[in-house]
């Protein structure tokens, strides 16, 4: 059968059809629809792990079992994974071991664009990359196989454009996998005392050497001799911008992209006249090839940041000019960046401390967006669970002049996911931080996948929830306050008396996204409105950055006959979800709410 | 607009929450039932907060990139006017543009501190033969469910191509929720008929 996929529903499936037992992630963008998609099928077991060095440890347990398991991960995920990935490799596995490692070139949702090809190599790791949903699914069943057989796991490797794009894949049957499971005792495999990780190591550097020679027949490494003039030796989506661009060409169409055919690239490079890396990001191939006395044009004509498209090859390949604005006269046309949505419980929060004017050690997650303007109360954000530390060392360092300016801010989610060693930290350290822990009682960035403080897995059955005061008094900060984001008076002050205490403090605002979809129907509240007669035009309420204000700008004469200032506010009752902080702002009390229950 | 052996490049484009994924699923859905290759991409995460967002839909015999080129979009199928005129570099000199004539404030306007540009149908008009401004929300009222507006579009959009009534048809109904498919089918066709008159 026939049907339209995405890369990662692709991979879901292709990973069923493999007989999968355990499949386990951490949700990020582009990766999070892989485990979302494992959870729909039967027999397979997944989970949303707290992090993904638990993801990879949980299916490296199960492929020691001699089960098939797949971890899947962001770009930067693999960053949090390292640990277990490079030793794990030399332990090798008994069921096949797969790690999605999903990458992110232009950055659309991440904070860097680190090409994971690298770390293939340097976990001597092989890696494939798919071109489309069809290959995506085809290269994970092949991927278990090569785990299998050379004893290795294997990285797949997508990115945005594959993860995120749909085509047609043709369907088959899951295999029934014979049961191979066991627990069985290998010390000298599985247990790297240094003694026996000195006996492994020779036997990974043979694995690459014996993948390379499988590199060489491995059908998917795939040369398509046509025009001689041009060979482009390309992987994954650039193949495909590659090939739009220059359908005549000849190219070798790299199915995997560690370890390297060497021969057959000297073979191609041979039958070629000039020779192209087309590659998003680093020179990944470029100089393995350069290495190999070829030469091979790739960083000099083709950018190294951002993610390339058709234009790209062409620009690069014949220096074709970019293409001319349609028309030199454009009005300037006004950004639209993602903002936090009406009723986000965020928002009350990021507004108290734009006032206070603290520094904000921050986080990942929709809140990050709090760096805009109007808000602008994001000061730091570098990787999950880094904002309490960034407040622990700003504390540390500057000591008197940081005190009662400092605070992290950190979701749920990303608190579990390593933001617990860190709080560690400053109980026993004795930082004299406040910790914000946003609470929004799921992975709202994502698209609201369940963790361990939501009580529910990812197939939605009720489990264990973290008490997240119980566990923050654990680890030996002795205040803790739950307070409620929309409480703009009761915020202000409990912030207040939590800066100035000498100690360490947690403080939890607890309220669902807006997006939640447990909350009960019929909690629905009433919105609210301008009261056109009393609002001045202040612009207060405006300094909440939430897309129902809007701003109407009046005529001169008019506004000064209603003693406004050049306008007033309107609340757009289509996205209001009456949330009432703006009403808390209002001096003149001019937003009510409607329904005449003010 | 005959659908040829060249590879047809749509771009959509609007706002998040707006619905252009589910519409653009639809389109997908819907050729290659009719038998063409199809690749489409988009963007998902934070930048659908609110923020512009577009999705390249492509079809043909054979489609390689799920990325149009710049300059190589034949059809702009945009959900919002200033994000119309925003992606006006994707398209052919001779591109037809279907809009949905609906304003959705950016966050500067909204502060006061940007104005929403004005005159954009027709700076799209300067500089493109073929506009088509449809009142998308107006058909969607008249369906009963402004909610369908995304697919009262779509029935704009679907005239153009030489795909039979039947299959839109038979896509939205195994697209949508049951109780949504009869007020979205109805808001379909008044937008397909919609653009006959």
């Amino acid at each position: 059968m026939k049907v339209i996929l995405s890369g990662n529903e692709a991979i879901a499936r292709g990973a069923y059809e493999a007989g999968v037992a355990v499949a386990t992630a951490y949700p990020g963008t582009p990766s999070t629809e892989i485990l979302e998609n494992m959870a729909t099928y039967e027999g397979v077991y997944a989970e949303w792990s707290p992090n993904e060095k638990v993801a990879l440890e949980v299916a490296t347990g199960a492929a020691i079992g001699g089960r098939r398991a797949l971890a899947a991960m962001k770009h930067v995920g693999v960053n949090v994974a390292a640990d277990p990935l490079f030793t794990v490799s030399y332990t090798g596995i008994k069921g096949g071991l797969v790690i999605v490692t999903a990458d992110d070139p232009e950055m659309h949702s991440s904070q860097n664009e680190q090409d994971n090809r690298n770390y293939a190599k340097f976990a001597k790791v092989p890696m494939l990359e798919p071109a489309d949903s069809q290959e995506a699914k085809d290269y994970i069943k092949l991927a278990f196989e090569l785990s299998e057989r050379f004893d290795t796991p294997v990285f797949v490797r997508t990115t945005t454009r594959i993860s995120h794009s749909k085509s047609i894949v043709e369907l088959s049957e899951p295999k029934q996998r014979p049961a191979t499971s066991a627990l069985e005792k290998q010390p000298d495999k599985y247990v790297m005392v240094p003694a026996h990780a000195r006996r492994r190591h020779p036997l990974v550097e043979q694995r690459i050497k014996d993948l390379e020679a499988f590199a060489e027949e491995f059908p998917e490494n795939r040369v398509e001799l046509q025009d001689l003039s041009v060979g482009i030796i390309a992987s994954g989506t650039c193949y495909q911008y590659a090939r739009e661009a220059f359908p005549g060409y000849s190219f070798l169409k790299l199915g995997m992209v560690y370890p390297l055919p060497k021969k057959k690239i000297k073979e191609f490079a041979r039958q070629v006249k000039k020779l192209y890396a087309f590659e998003e990001l680093d020179p990944f191939f470029e100089e393995q090839v350069k290495a190999l006395g070829i030469e091979i044009i790739g960083k000099e004509v083709f950018p190294s940041c951002g993610e390339f498209d058709p234009g790209t090859a062409e620009q690069g390949i014949s220096g074709a000019a970019g293409v001319e604005k349609k028309g030199a006269a454009l009005p300037y046309l006004p950004p639209r960046p993602p903002t936090m949505c009406p009723g986000c419980p965020h928002r009350g929060l990021f507004y108290v401390l734009n006032k206070m004017n603290v520094f904000v050690a921050g986080d990942i997650g929709c809140y990050t967006l709090a760096c805009l303007p109007p808000l602008k109360a994001v000061d730091t954000c570098i990787c999950m669970g880094a904002s309490i530390g960034h407040a622990m060392g700003l504390d540390k360092a500057l000591g008197s002049e940081a005190h009662g300016r400092v605070v992290a801010v950190i979701g749920d989610s990303t608190f579990l996911h390593s933001g617990i060693t860190g709080l560690l930290d400053v109980a026993y350290n004795r930082g004299a931080c406040t910790v914000i822990i946003l609470d929004n009682w799921t992975t709202a960035m994502t698209g609201r996948q369940d963790h361990p403080g939501t009580g529910m897995t990812i197939r939605e059955e009720k489990t264990t929830k973290v008490d997240y005061v119980k566990l923050v008094k654990a680890l030996g900060i002795k205040h803790v306050k739950k307070v409620d984001p929309f409480d703009l008076k009761k915020l202000n002050k409990v912030l207040n008396k939590e800066l100035n205490r000498p100690e360490p403090s947690v403080i939890i605002t607890d309220s669902p996204c807006v997006l939640y979809r447990r909350v009960e129907k019929g909690a629905q509240r009433p919105l609210l409105y301008v009261e056109s007669s009393e609002c001045i035009g202040c612009k207060a309420c405006l300094q909440l950055g939430c897309p129902a204000l809007e701003w109407v700008t009046l005529p001169v004469k008019e506004s000064a006959a209603l003693k406004k200032k050049r306008g007033e506010a309107f609340v757009n009752p289509t996205l209001c979800t009456g949330c009432e902080l703006c009403s808390q702002l209002c001096k003149k009390g001019a937003i009510r709410k409607k329904d005449g229950d003010n | 607009m005959e659908t040829t052996d060249r590879v047809q490049n749509i771009l959509m484009v609007g706002v998040g929450g707006q619905g252009v994924i589910l519409a653009s699923e639809i389109i997908s859905e819907v050729m290659m039932r009719a038998g063409h290759d199809v690749k489409k991409s988009e963007v998902h995460g934070m930048a659908q907060r609110g923020g512009s967002v577009s999705s390249h839909v492509r079809f043909g015999p054979k489609v390689y990139s799920p990325l149009i080129k710049k300059g190589d979009a034949d059809v702009l199928f945009s959900f919002e006017l200033l994000e119309s005129v925003r992606y006006l570099d994707f398209l052919r000199s001779d591109a037809l543009i279907i809009v949905n004539n609906q304003k959705v404030l950016p966050p500067s306007v909204t502060l006061g501190v940007d104005s929403y540009p004005a005159r954009l149908p027709e700076i799209m008009r300067e500089r493109f033969s073929r506009v088509e401004i449809v009142d998308a929300l107006d058909i969607a009222k008249q369906a009963g469910n402004v909610r369908a507006l995304n697919v009262a579009f779509l029935g704009a959009f679907s005239r153009h191509f030489a795909v039979d009534e039947n299959l839109w048809k038979e896509v939205i109904s195994s697209m949508l929720t049951p109780k949504l498919v009869d007020v979205n089918i109805k808001a379909f066709m008044l937008g397909r008929e919609k653009m006959n008159s």
